[in-house]
């Protein structure tokens, strides 16, 4: 049996590694839910996020201001393939909008491997985030602690931004019926379009705090893409809450079963989803019999 | 000439077609009844007047202007309200969210307290998320958010379906309220005495097709009619 310093260290990750896949989830299940379509490029939109915060950070040498770059980079990014390609894609039926983003997210990640090259980018971890602070009987890096700071800071955004404002109640609104919202005078393509935005921005967020622990290479999103499906799964499609409470469910199963097996980690985690789907079909905060 | 003119349209659902070459004429401040059996195209002939169905080809000329082929929210501003048979209040959202959301695109919208001495059932209600509304609340609120848009022609799609009789007379007060006040209503049915209570004008589609127009006097005075097509 791992000693308890160990069990409560891989508990420490776990929560860890589940913030940050919280707020991968969030932006894919805001989109999911508000626009139907599922974005097979949202990994690669994470992707975005590092390397345009890595050439912010080439070109001034500040952190911070790499952080915005990476924000940046996937908002337009993810604006310009809204009004470019996925628009098109909202009366298809889910096996073109899969196929479309599918490809659009290929396209990104060769278009990156062609001007950076596929050898891993360094993104140094910041001065402010140097050194490592004794918590207890456990040692944890103090980037990782500031990320998992920036990441709930992101997440406690989202949160006052989808329930405190009145873009907010829209969007609320058109997760649960975007025909209504429309009927009742309000443009939703409009609305689309910045879901869709603050969906990318959220990836392109998380995937530049995440690279100076990451290698940033372009297939970095792959694995990210993959759990936060996952995640959504669990948490249920289209719901906010969902994905914080699925982000660190998986992120625990992820962590703890690595203690007695790495291998296994990932195999579990598609496990739990699979005795989740038999009891309960929708995920744990879905509603039951949404389209 | 009339607030809204419908030459000739027709409509899909998929490969099927609902509507054939259906023709109305609905003039202001009146109430015209639209009655018909099940799946005879009643619904489809509303969401195709609120764009959210769109008519492959045909005129639907509403104060003059071509609004066929326009995206539903572009015809919600000009003033046509669709009050929807499943009512799709958003259940996350309180009572007053809705209302809230239904005035936002409006800027002649009502104030809550106008919409409240309408239904001051909502008004005690107004925390409550709309998943918590009992049927009658529903509808009551479905038409509200029709009304806080000042909606000039609204559009009842099968408004008393599955309610109390008692709570079906509150109801058609308030669309008698909303007809004295002249407001345009065009209301779905199956409740056909009900309907045709309050409707000056009515029309009777059978598989799509137009086949009566008349007055409801006019109708109970043709009982085969109203057998043939109405089942009554």
């Amino acid at each position: 049996m791992p000693s308890l310093p160990l069990f409560l260290s891989q508990l420490f990750n776990g929560l860890a590694t589940g913030l940050l896949l919280s707020l991968i989830s969030a932006g894919l299940t805001i989109i999911y839910g508000t626009l139907g379509v599922l974005n097979l490029a949202h990994g690669a939109l994470f992707m975005v996020g590092a390397y345009a915060g890595f050439m912010a950070l080439q070109w001034t040498g500040s952190f911070v201001i790499a952080i915005f770059g990476g924000m940046i980079g996937s908002l337009l990014v993810g604006l310009v393939m809204e009004r470019v390609i996925v628009r098109f894609y909202y009366q298809r039926p889910p096996e073109d909008q899969i196929l479309v983003t599918f490809g659009i997210g290929i396209v990104i990640t060769e278009l990156v491997r062609l001007s950076f090259g596929g050898i891993s980018k360094p993104v140094p971890i910041p001065s402010w985030g140097e050194g490592i602070t004794r918590m207890g009987f456990l040692f944890y890096p103090n980037y990782r602690i500031e990320m998992m700071v920036f990441v709930a800071i992101a997440l406690l955004a989202l949160y006052l931004l989808l329930y405190r404002t009145r873009l907010g109640m829209i969007v609320r609104a058109g997760i649960e019926d975007s025909l209504m919202v429309n009927m009742l005078g309000i443009n939703v393509y409009r609305i689309f379009l910045l879901v869709f935005g603050i969906g990318a921005m959220t990836a392109g967020f998380a995937g530049i705090v995440t690279s100076p622990i990451l290698a940033v290479t372009p297939d970095m999103g792959e694995v990210f893409l993959v759990q936060s499906f996952v995640v959504i799964v669990i948490g249920g499609v289209g719901s906010f809450p969902g994905a914080i409470i699925g982000g660190i469910i998986a992120g625990e199963i992820v962590s703890l079963t690595s203690m007695f097996s790495p291998a296994y980690s990932q195999v579990m985690l598609f496990a739990v989803m699979a005795v989740l789907l038999a009891v309960r079909p929708q995920g744990l905060f879905g509603i039951e019999g949404r389209e | 000439m009339s607030l809204l003119e419908i030459e000739n349209i027709n409509s899909y659902y998929g490969d099927s077609h609902v509507l054939f070459d259906l023709s109305m004429q609905i003039n202001e401040h009146e109430v015209v009844a639209l009655l018909g059996r099940n799946g005879a195209g009643k619904s489809t002939t509303l969401k195709s007047l609120m764009g959210a169905v769109k008519p492959q080809n045909g005129v639907i000329r509403y104060d003059g202007k071509d609004i066929c082929g326009l995206p539903p929210y572009e015809i919600a501003q000009l003033g046509i309200q669709l009050v929807p048979e499943e009512r799709r209040i958003f259940g996350s959202l309180n009572v007053e969210e809705n209302l809230q959301l239904a005035a936002l695109s409006e800027p002649r919208a009502w104030s809550l307290e106008k919409i409240y001495e309408y239904f001051p059932r909502l008004l005690e209600r107004r925390r409550s998320r709309g998943t918590d509304l009992s049927g009658g609340e529903q509808q009551m609120l479905a038409i509200a958010r029709a009304l806080i848009r000042d909606a000039r022609l609204i559009l009842l799609d099968e408004p008393f379906e599955g309610l109390a009789p008692i709570i079906v007379q509150d109801l058609l007060r308030v669309a008698r309220q909303l007809a004295d006040e002249g407001r345009t209503i065009v209301i779905v049915e199956q409740n056909v005495a009900a309907a045709l209570s309050i409707a000056q004008r009515v029309y009777i589609i059978n598989n799509g097709h137009l086949v009566y127009e008349g007055t409801p006097a006019e109708l109970h005075a043709q009982p085969e009619i109203m057998h043939e097509y109405l089942g009554v």
